[in-house]
């Protein structure tokens, strides 16, 4: 194969025929057209008329050229060209095989697996041994044969994080192909430096341009996502998708917004509004269609607004704004949480996250059992001490399930006026207190507090205290929620707490407010988060419980790996996502040195061109022959018109198509002019004959006794069959029939919904009742699992069924037991007093369950006679006889719904009954 | 002609082919009105023409007695002249004439033989005696024209017709339907004894659209019908211009011919209406009396 650029010639010395082509220029051109005899009775006129030129009509230079791009086509057409004719791989010794393997790669992983392996299946046929070496898991490289590494390739999974490049690489000399994701790392140029050396460096690149997301960035109620794309390319559109759990906790879509790259932009951002009951749901934004954890980003509470109620005890107090307890509660939480306002119990009603209570002492004991109920189902109280709780005997002598300490009297003051000693600082906060590791301003001095009784929970129960050991702030667990209680003023009264940025700082730690923009590492310092929820490099969320936890301080200074893997993590009530792309996330396209050899990770197929050339060529010929006849007089309009004409008969029949779209076979067309009953076929040739005779025999009953006439029952192939036609479908159960497909269960579905209705029939006489143990009872149950089925009951005394027809208590088949179930009738179905049924639910129940095995009783031969025999002698007969009367009474019911239920019918329904 | 079984067979031909012509020939001849083919003038015949007074010189048998008794008057019953005259009808049946350019279209020579007839038919109703060229004498009678379809349904061999009026009937009237694309010479001779006899009639030349157009292109063999002349050409297209101009000089040789000889000379071409065509013949028929 002799090869062009992307064209390869299989034959190429044939091409020199190509030189020919002149000389057959001047050949053509010397040879005039044949004459034509024409009779013409006027030639008596033309003789002695001499040509003007000797010459003879030259052939048109068109047609000339037309046959020579014929003969041109001819020749390359057998020359054998293909386009993007199958490179073979050349060189020998080891292959190393480098994967970036990281997110980036992601999205069309199977492709480069997919190509991976044919090429890895090469080497291994050339004899040479090959490893793989994906930069995201280093590990030492081994060479081993293709077909060991070809079975490993299935394992290898893209990682959520960059790759590394400070690896390792085998002895001696090998040569290396790259699968690059298309991004540029730090420390790439090494490597490639260093892997050239060892031998040659192919690059595979790929065609996908790695498209992330970025975090969102909420402002107000609206939220700006942002995503970046690695080259800008034609304009593009996507999909975002914020998910989270519903109100029942199941995963969905909550919302969805259109992100657009312009043409020729690498960016794009747009935005949602969502409101903040679902925004705080909302776990994680993606763009839909890539697969990729880049194009994954995920929240945390810096998108969740909490709600806070704020109550204070002194309203009927009228003070400054800013002797208000809540005035620096107001201004701390207002950029972050969501504020109510209002009596305890409407807010109970809002169910809101936080409730602060600023100095209020006693609460009525209805408001104080509702707010333990809210605590309990998790819900955190916040108390401010304040002069009122000071004075109040609240949780004097015994501990207040509202409180968490006990409190002396009165409380005490330090550095007043009136005191001894100085106001107090703050002591650092202990290990395990969750404002552990803020820092500690200057500033901030206490003067005045309540006092807690020493206790022995009391020590468990301080997070934060004095410099003198007295606490500051405790807290108790109570049910899923906490109480957490101030032993200072919400305002700046008792103490400059509220005035310091420290105040901020804890609201956020005790997550009343949160933060809307990424903690710095100082603030994380000392707290330990456990991932919760992970991502893989397919943007999957796995769960992190098997993950280490990561120091605070690391959250997002690290880069990640695999001890910190993307994803959600928790540390107390907090929650930060560590996400793979940032807001200062940048995508650098990778650039490799030009003495490296970059191709296409997919190449094109090889495409044979000679039967183009071939086709070409036979065109040019039969324009040719048009166009001689023309040029030689011998086409005259009604000729070239048969010819268009013959040519338009080629084409291709169109409408064809659409005759095609309704296929009806003739039967269904007369089943659907006429009553028709089917079974339904279950692969059990003996089964499916009986079911079609039962269906004969139900059909004739009907026939002679009834005004509904049927035509001929038909038995249906649920998977290929129009259901719609037939208003009754006999499902006969047997164990080993096979399970209709998720098109045929969509069908049935609608088959049930449009009013058809199902007798399925177990055939066991119901001995498991119901299919409890039964092999057909299971096989109902498998078989129906997809359907939609309303609940169903035994058939009640009063159903319809009972007297569509005739009155019937009984609705035997081959067997006679009374369990058949049809659909429940609705609970509100009440007897009216001296009515023998209820006023029942309208419409036809979709199924009949029953295991009657009624086939056998109903089915009849082509003379009439019964085929199997039902119970002995008369009593059997007269049992196939109330068999026929229950399929007489199904068809009425499906034919006529609830007709023979309405109250009309009562009086004559009475006397026949003999009352 | 000369063995039995094609005689037949020629014959059978002629025979099916007979009605058609005669009765396309009738219905043609249907459409053109008669009312002023009466002589208009009183003399020997069978219809009555007028009543005139008794003048001095007539013959007083000729007295119409019936008419005379009525008044005081004597009326004499003249007649309508139907004096019988002879029209000469010749239509070329050689193999020129058998050419039609296009399917649709028919040939000349049928062209030419349905206008013949038709104006045979119109002039033995018209109570003509009516000949054909040579081979029938004039007479009258709708078997005279049965007779002319029978000969007319005959082709001739050569290439080109000779017109023959050899029954040269004095002061007859004369009809030639010809392509006159043979040589003119022989038509001369005939038209000049014909004048000299004092026979007036008309031309009607009949020609395919081809022949009018010379719509060839391209290298061409162009043969007579019997292919006895041929004519090659390379590039048939620049012929076109020359041929025309012969062919105008054709035409303007027989308006020379028919104006010096007083007949009148008429175009017909096969795609136009056959019904124009008869009627221009009967006029010029009956113009040249």
């Amino acid at each position: 194969m002799t090869v062009f650029g992307a064209l390869g010639f299989s034959a190429p010395w044939l091409l020199v025929g190509l030189i020919a082509l002149p000389v057959l220029w001047f050949l053509l051109r010397a040879v005039p057209p044949a004459p034509i005899r024409r009779k013409f009775p006027a030639v008596s006129l033309l003789l002695g008329l001499q040509d003007d030129e000797h010459q003879s009509d030259k052939t048109p230079w068109w047609l000339l050229l037309l046959r020579m791009l014929a003969v041109a086509a001819v020749i390359i057409g057998l020359a054998g060209p293909v386009l993007n004719p199958d490179a073979r791989q050349s060189g020998r010794g080891p292959i190393l095989v480098v994967l970036d393997a990281s997110w980036a790669s992601a999205t069309d992983w199977r492709a480069r697996v997919a190509r991976l392996e044919p090429m890895l299946a090469e080497a291994g046929r050339n004899g040479r041994p090959v490893a793989i070496l994906p930069l995201t898991a280093p590990a030492p490289v081994t060479f081993a044969d293709a077909d060991a590494v070809i079975e490993g390739l299935p394992g290898l999974a893209p990682a959520p994080w960059e790759p590394r490049f400070d690896v390792t690489l085998p002895e001696g000399d090998f040569d290396t192909w790259w699968l690059s994701d298309g991004l540029d790392y730090d420390g790439r140029a090494e490597l490639v430096a260093a892997l050239s050396e060892r031998g040659n460096l192919t690059v595979f690149d790929t065609a996908t341009t790695p498209t992330v997301l970025m975090p969102p960035v909420a402002d107000g109620a609206e939220l700006t996502l942002s995503a970046m794309r690695l080259t800008a390319g034609p304009a593009q559109e996507f999909t975002i998708s914020a998910l989270g759990p519903d109100p029942s906790g199941v995963e969905r879509i909550l919302g969805t917004g259109a992100i657009t790259f312009e043409a020729g932009e690498a960016e794009a951002s747009t935005t949602i509004e969502l409101p903040s009951e679902i925004r705080a749901r909302v776990t994680r934004f993606s763009l839909d269609g890539v697969r990729s954890s880049g194009a994954v980003t995920l929240t945390d509470d810096r998108l969740q607004r909490r709600e806070v109620a704020l109550i204070d005890g002194g309203r009927d107090r009228e003070a400054l704004d800013l002797l208000s307890p809540l005035h620096y509660l107001r201004q701390a939480l207002e950029p972050t949480a969501d504020l109510l306002d209002g009596g305890l119990e409407d807010i109970l009603l809002a169910n809101p996250d936080t409730i602060i209570l600023a100095d209020v002492a006693r609460l009525a004991p209805q408001e104080e059992a509702e707010l333990l109920e809210w605590i309990d189902g998790g819900g955190q109280l916040v108390r401010f001490a304040g002069p009122r709780l000071a004075a109040s005997d609240v949780s004097r002598d015994s501990e207040d399930p509202l409180l968490p300490v006990r409190l002396r009297v009165g409380g005490r003051s330090v550095g007043g006026a009136m005191s001894w000693g100085d106001p107090k600082t703050l002591a650092p906060f202990p290990e395990d207190s969750p404002f552990a590791g803020l820092p500690l301003p200057d500033d901030v001095d206490v003067t005045s507090q309540v006092v807690a009784q020493p206790d022995p929970t009391l020590t468990d129960r301080v997070i934060a205290s004095l410099s003198d050991g007295t606490p500051l702030v405790t807290r108790k667990a109570h049910g899923a929620g906490q109480i957490v209680l101030f032993h200072v003023t919400a305002n700046a009264e008792w103490s400059t707490l509220p005035l310091s940025g420290l105040f901020v700082q804890m609201l956020e730690r005790l997550s009343i407010s949160s933060h809307t923009s990424r903690p710095e590492a100082a603030q994380l310092a000392g707290t330990t988060w456990q991932p919760m929820q992970v991502l893989d490099g397919f943007g999957r969320l796995t769960s992190g419980d098997a993950l280490p936890g990561v120091a605070g301080e690391d959250l997002f200074d690290r880069p990640l790996g695999p001890d910190l893997r993307p994803g959600l993590y928790e540390s107390e009530d907090r929650r930060l996502s560590r996400n793979l792309i940032e807001e200062d996330s940048v995508l650098t396209p990778a650039v490799w040195p030009a003495s490296v050899s970059v191709q296409p990770l997919v190449a094109p197929d090889a495409q044979p061109l000679g039967g183009v050339f071939l086709t070409l060529a036979a065109l040019l010929l039969a324009a040719d022959l048009i166009a001689s006849l023309i040029v030689g007089g011998r086409l005259r309009g009604g000729a070239i018109a048969a010819i268009a004409a013959c040519a338009l008969a080629f084409q291709p029949d169109v409408s064809r198509a659409q005759e095609d779209l309704l296929p009806v076979a003739e039967e269904e067309i007369l089943a659907a002019g006429e009553v028709t009953f089917a079974n339904v076929l279950t692969g059990n040739q003996s089964l499916d004959t009986l079911s079609l005779a039962a269906m004969r025999g139900l059909a004739r009953t009907l026939f002679e006794r009834t005004s509904v006439e049927p035509s001929d029952p038909r038995s249906v192939d649920l998977e290929e069959d129009e259901l719609s036609f037939y208003p009754l479908l006999y499902w006969p159960i047997t164990p080993d029939q096979t399970r209709p497909s998720d098109a045929a269960y969509a069908r049935l579905n609608e088959y049930l919904r449009g009013g058809g209705m199902i007798l399925f029939d177990t055939r066991d006489a119901d001995t498991a009742r119901l299919g409890a143990n039964s092999p057909e009872g299971a096989k109902l149950r498998e078989l129906a699992a997809p359907l939609d089925i309303p609940p169903l009951e035994r058939i009640p005394q009063d159903h319809v069924l009972t007297r569509a027809f005739y009155l019937l208590q009984d609705f035997p088949g081959r067997y006679n037991s009374r369990d058949v179930w049809v659909e429940a009738a609705p609970e509100d179905a009440i007897q009216i007093e001296g009515m023998p049924f209820r006023d029942l639910n309208d419409g036809v129940t979709p199924v009949i369950v029953g295991g009657n095995d009624w086939a056998s009783a109903w089915a009849i031969d082509d003379s009439g006679y019964a085929m199997r025999t039902v119970g002995r002698g008369y009593t059997g007969e007269r049992q196939r006889e109330m068999a026929l009367r229950f399929g007489v009474n199904l068809v009425m019911h499906v034919l006529t719904g609830n007709y023979k239920s309405d109250q009309v019918h009562v009086p004559a329904l009475l006397d026949r009954l003999g009352q | 002609m000369t063995q039995a079984s094609h005689l037949r067979s020629r014959a059978e031909a002629l025979a099916a082919a007979y009605p058609p012509l005669l009765a396309s020939a009738e219905r043609l001849a249907a459409n053109v009105q008669l009312g002023d083919h009466g002589r208009k003038r009183s003399g020997a015949g069978e219809a009555f023409w007028q009543y005139r007074q008794l003048q001095t010189g007539d013959d007083a048998r000729l007295i119409d007695w019936r008419r005379s008794a009525r008044g005081d008057e004597q009326y004499i019953k003249q007649r309508e002249w139907q004096i019988a005259q002879s029209a000469l009808l010749w239509v070329d049946q050689a193999s020129s004439m058998n050419f039609a350019s296009s399917e649709g279209q028919p040939t000349k020579a049928e062209r030419a033989r349905v206008i013949g007839m038709a104006a045979a038919v119109l002039l033995v109703r018209g109570g003509e005696r009516v000949a054909l060229g040579a081979v029938l004498p004039p007479r009258r009678g709708t078997g005279q024209l049965e007779r002319i379809a029978v000969a007319l349904t005959e082709d001739r061999p050569d290439d080109y017709g000779v017109p023959d009026l050899s029954p040269m009937v004095p002061n007859s009237r004369a009809l030639i339907v010809s392509d006159f694309l043979g040589d003119l010479e022989p038509l001369k001779r005939v038209l000049t004894r014909a004048a000299g006899r004092g026979i007036r009639g008309a031309l009607l030349q009949v020609l395919d659209p081809a022949e009018e157009e010379f719509p060839f292109r391209g290298r061409t063999i162009f043969e007579s019908i019997t292919g006895g002349v041929r004519h090659e050409t390379l590039r048939a297209d620049t012929l076109r211009e020359r041929y025309l101009a012969r062919l105008a000089e054709r035409k303007a040789e027989l308006a020379d011919l028919a104006l010096s000889t007083g007949w009148m000379l008429g175009h017909h071409h096969t795609s136009e209406n056959a019904q124009s065509a008869l009627l221009w013949v009967y006029q010029a028929v009956q113009g040249a009396r």
